[in-house]
């Protein structure tokens, strides 16, 4: 059997794919980043960076982000262990968990659209309860924090099911041994989750964070949705760069700095949620 | 071992098991909740007449008319382009899962120069925006004549669902102990076959969790879409971008709409996921 | 179970590689009528008429996407591009030249057809239809207007103190304006505001005048609904109730009258010193040079030209004929609402029409963009109104001198770039 040469040829119909569909465009437009045509230059990161919105659009992602995946995966990680443990009804409140995963993000920030503004549901309730005399104006660009926590609560409910099918399907394979051992010697529910659950859904949870978090740098229908353009992110400023300015050279440098963060997070966890190597050949 | 319980031990676990239990009731009710009005609401808006969309304060019933979800029954072409989506999801799917998963299984296994890197490539697919890569993309399908094809688009679809499929497998692949297959090799199996009978089985619902963020990736993706096909449209090309700027009424509507035949398609694969749940028993 | 998964695939890819067949339609590009309604209106009654062409409307992305692409691969499917007269200007050197196509008795407005040549000698495009930017109100809101004002005569001071009251007596903020991410608002600063009060669009952009337009502005947006920085298109938030009083393209204010007709007016912009500025909105339709079929092609720009389907076009989305073909008598509330504000607002004895910009090709967004930030930055970021005019006037002179675009209408013709005084 020819050991040496059977992982490159698994990974063989991946990697040309990639080659070809990602690779070869990729490289087409991320040269355009740094040329201006003829030489090689920094220009275009110039641009970007000297723009007056820059600042508040790089922070804005990355401050998204960082609340968001943690919430996440703390709902996610409790939906899941709900699911394993139910014995009745288990399908289908997994179905009802995961129905999220099939809304686009735009039909989503449509959905939060009608609970936020100002004629939406929210206000309908708080006005017919008469906890307030008329509807309170939650998406006016004065309270920016007000709509950054709406798109932060739409975030959250729309994406946490990807999360949480992932870690679902690897909690199944943890064998019910480890927690009826753990049981017998007396550890908590909590203990429990914290010794046997945890640390074996690391491969999942490694993807799962990598996956969810590069995902969560790329926010953009649901911002544009309910804060208009109040709350740049480095996606909105990329399309705008692209397609109103017409400049698709500093379109690819943004899109470069999202390529840049995101390798970052991700070897960040891949160094922090390392998957034992125990199972090598 | 029942009858050397004392009289106070029996009641107070008990006591905590109810409490306890109370607790997971509750939570999963509020949890189901949670996910479940935020639809209800779409539904309430797709179902009402323009006005009470329009209109406030919301009663957050539905008006029962019909009005909007009929115009897109009746938008001509809308039978084909829904076609057109299924036929480019499933195609995603397959080759997404079929690509996919040998790579998975070859990152969680073995050890060889390269693997880094490769992870690093998988990712990266991600990272970077498509409509970015649309415009070479497209230039080259219409080189290559994949233009405004159905198998083009699930090309590129594919290359937006690999990432999942490979860490998803590897994740799971990573999770199953590597003395199976070795058993399965001393009791007469060869390489292939202690793979199909041993390891396939364990690795269904990392397949199935594939399958669906394959099929709703490749659904609910609008801009390639748009820009790829021209005369066989799937249907977020054809009617999902206009929802943007279209009224109140339809917006809902469409997007009520669009989002049916996606769940249909979880709720089918949802029993995958748990498929080995009885196995691990064993 | 994986033997017919096997078949299944197999089945499937021998199916697509009969689907994905083309036909011998015409292929028409646009990104005009998006709204669905809209879209099924144009396939259905406009273009009813004629046999063989695929209407398909679309976002700005995809739709700039595919025509660089096909631009880049020099062939594609695109027969017929439809679209502003913004976005065709970016690209003049794809479209091909019009000058044969023999429209018979139509006669198209002769400024309209001048536009249609982008700076060129050759006819890039032909108008297609035309709009306008107008004001609504809620007749709610017609009882504090302030004493001796006439609504289809309004100054911008008049306007803001009509704002002013129905904030204060109502209690929240009425007027509402679409600073939303796809709202036009920059036609608006660079149409109506700037040049009501400088009698320019370019050269007087920093001018003293101008900082008196931005400070006006700035007044009445204190009595503007702040959710405003969402909204694109103006009838919804009309129709809900949130604003009363809204300035906005034709063509986003027609669902509020057709819904409820006899609840909202239509009436001219507001005048400023130096008149009542408008800028024209203009459609037109290109044929990229590697259509498929030019023939077939120009046949269906004669036929979008003739009076019968600019009166349907008219119909389905709110925009009115470039040519002179007569207006039926039953048009829809929108139209009847909406037309005579149009022609008020043209035929002022103060009308001042301000051009759309000819001759920026590729930096028509930039130029967009520069008075897109000064709005941000003066009136939701509050930054001192001379210090943006002057940071934005060199943003606009750089754009100006790359692009070599002389100077249009309102401001007098220029040697050379158009100077930024």
């Amino acid at each position: 059997m020819p050991q040496r040469a059977l992982p490159y040829l698994l990974l063989l119909p991946a990697t040309l794919f990639l080659l070809v569909f990602f690779l070869y465009p990729f490289v087409q437009i991320a040269v355009l980043a740094f040329s201006d045509g003829q030489s090689f230059t920094l220009e275009h990161f110039q641009t970007m960076v000297g723009h007056w919105k820059f600042p508040a659009t790089f922070w804005n992602t990355i401050l998204l982000a960082a609340i968001v995946v943690p919430i996440q995966l703390v709902m996610a990680l409790a939906m899941a262990s709900v699911v394993m443990r139910l014995k009745t009804g288990r399908n289908t409140i997994l179905y009802i968990f995961t129905i999220p995963l099939g809304l686009s993000d735009l039909a989503a920030g449509i959905i939060w659209l009608a609970i936020f503004e100002q004629s939406g549901f929210l206000n309908s309730l708080l006005v017919s309860l008469g906890i307030v005399g008329k509807p309170i104006l939650f998406l006016g660009y004065q309270n920016i924090w007000v709509i950054f926590i709406a798109v932060v609560l739409a975030e959250v409910w729309r994406a946490t099911a990807i999360v949480m099918v992932i870690l679902v399907s690897g909690m199944g394979l943890i064998p019910k041994e480890y927690y009826e051992a753990a049981e017998v010697f007396g550890a908590s529910p909590w203990q429990r989750f914290r010794k046997v659950t945890l640390p074996m859904l690391r491969p999942s949870l490694q993807t799962a964070l990598i996956l969810r978090t590069i995902a969560a740098f790329e926010v953009f229908a649901v911002v544009v949705a309910l804060g208009g353009t109040t709350l740049p992110v480095l996606v909105g400023e990329t399309y705008n760069w692209q397609f109103n300015l017409r400049d698709p050279n500093v379109a690819a440098a943004y899109a470069l700095v999202i390529l840049a963060i995101s390798i970052a997070a991700t070897l960040v966890y891949l160094r922090v949620l390392r998957v034992p190597k125990g199972a090598t050949i | 071992m029942t009858d050397v319980a004392s009289n106070d031990q029996p009641q107070a676990v008990a006591e905590v098991s109810r409490a306890g239990r109370f607790v997971f009731v509750a939570g999963t009710v509020l949890m189901c909740a949670w996910v479940l009005v935020p639809i209800y609401l779409l539904l309430v808006n797709a179902l009402s007449s323009p006005a009470q969309v329009t209109g406030f304060p919301k009663t957050g019933l539905p008006g029962f008319d019909f009005g909007s979800l009929q115009f897109f029954i009746g938008f001509s072409g809308v039978a084909k382009a829904l076609w057109n989506s299924v036929l480019v999801a499933v195609l995603t799917m397959v080759f997404a899962i079929g690509i996919g998963a040998p790579a998975g299984y070859a990152l969680s296994r073995f050890d060889f120069p390269g693997k880094s890197a490769f992870r690093l490539l998988v990712l990266m697919t991600r990272a970077f925006p498509l409509p970015l890569l649309a415009l070479p993309i497209a230039v080259m399908f219409i080189q290559v004549g994949l233009d405004d094809t159905p198998i083009g688009l699930a090309l590129v679809h594919t290359t937006l669902a690999i990432p999942f499929a490979v860490l998803i497998t590897f994740s799971i692949f990573s999770g199953i102990p590597v003395e199976l297959e070795e058993a399965a090799w001393t009791l007469g199996c060869n390489r292939a076959q202690a793979f199909q009978r041993v390891v396939l089985p364990l690795v269904l619902p990392g397949i199935a969790a594939s399958a669906i963020f394959a099929f709703t990736i490749s659904w609910n993706e609008v801009f390639a879409a748009s820009v790829l096909t021209v005369q066989n449209r799937t249907l977020t090309a054809f009617l999902l971008q206009s929802l943007n700027v279209s009224p109140l009424h339809l917006k809902f509507a469409g997007g009520a709409a669009l989002v049916v035949p996606a769940l249909l398609f979880i709720f089918a694969v949802r029993k995958y996921l748990f498929a080995m749940w009885g196995i691990a028993n064993r | 179970m994986r033997n017919t998964k096997k078949t299944l695939a197999g089945a499937l890819l021998a199916m697509t590689a009969l689907i994905g067949s083309a036909n011998a339609q015409v292929l028409f590009w646009s990104n005009q009528a998006v709204p669905v309604e809209e879209t099924q209106k144009m396939r259905e009654q406009v273009l009813k008429g004629f046999d063989g062409v695929d209407f398909q409307a679309q976002d700005p992305g995809p739709f700039i996407t595919r025509i660089e692409a096909e631009a880049k691969a020099g062939s594609g499917a695109i027969g017929v591009v439809g679209a502003l007269h913004g976005e065709l200007s970016t690209y003049p050197d794809d479209w091909m030249d019009l000058s044969d196509i023999d429209l018979g008795a139509v006669k198209p407005s002769p400024a309209f057809m001048e536009l249609g040549k982008l700076g060129t000698s050759e006819q890039k495009y032909l108008p297609w239809m035309q709009a306008n930017y107008v004001m609504a109100a809620n007749k709610q809101a017609l009882q504090y207007l302030p004493e001796g004002a006439d609504i289809n005569a309004l100054t911008y001071d008049q306007l803001i103190a009509w704002a002013k009251n129905m904030a204060e007596q109502t209690g929240s903020p009425k007027f509402g304006f679409p600073a939303g991410p796809k709202g036009l608002k920059h036609r608006f600063f660079q149409g109506f505001l700037l040049p009501a009060f400088t009698a320019s669009e370019v050269t007087k952009f920093r001018s003293p005048e101008a900082e008196t337009a931005w400070n006006k502005f700035k007044e009445l947006w204190q009595y503007t609904n702040p959710a405003s920085t969402n909204y694109d298109f103006m009838q919804e938030p009309l129709l809900t109730g949130d604003v009363w009083v809204a300035f906005d393209h034709i063509a986003r204010l027609g669902e509020a009258f057709n819904q409820k007709p006899d609840d909202f007016v239509a009436f001219p912009a507001p005048a400023g010193p130096k008149g009542r500025a408008f800028m024209p909105v203009l459609a037109g339709l290109a044929i990229p040079k590697w259509a498929p079929d030019p023939a077939k092609s120009k046949e269906l720009v004669k036929y979008m030209m003739q009076p019968e389907t600019q009166v349907a076009t008219l119909l389905a989305t709110n925009f009115f004929p470039t040519t002179d073909a007569p207006l039926p008598a039953d048009l829809p509330a929108s139209a009847r609402a909406l037309g005579p504000a149009v022609a008020t607002m043209t035929s002022a004895p103060d009308a001042l029409p301000a051009l759309l910009p000819v001759g920026l090709g590729d930096l028509g967004g930039q130029f967009n963009q520069a008075y897109t930030d000064t709005f941000e930055r003066i009136v939701l970021g509050n930054q001192d109104v001379r210090q943006v005019l002057d940071q934005q006037a060199e943003v606009l002179r750089k754009i100006m001198v790359d692009a070599k675009a002389p100077c249009w209408t309102p401001d007098a013709a220029s040697e050379g770039p158009c100077p930024v005084e």
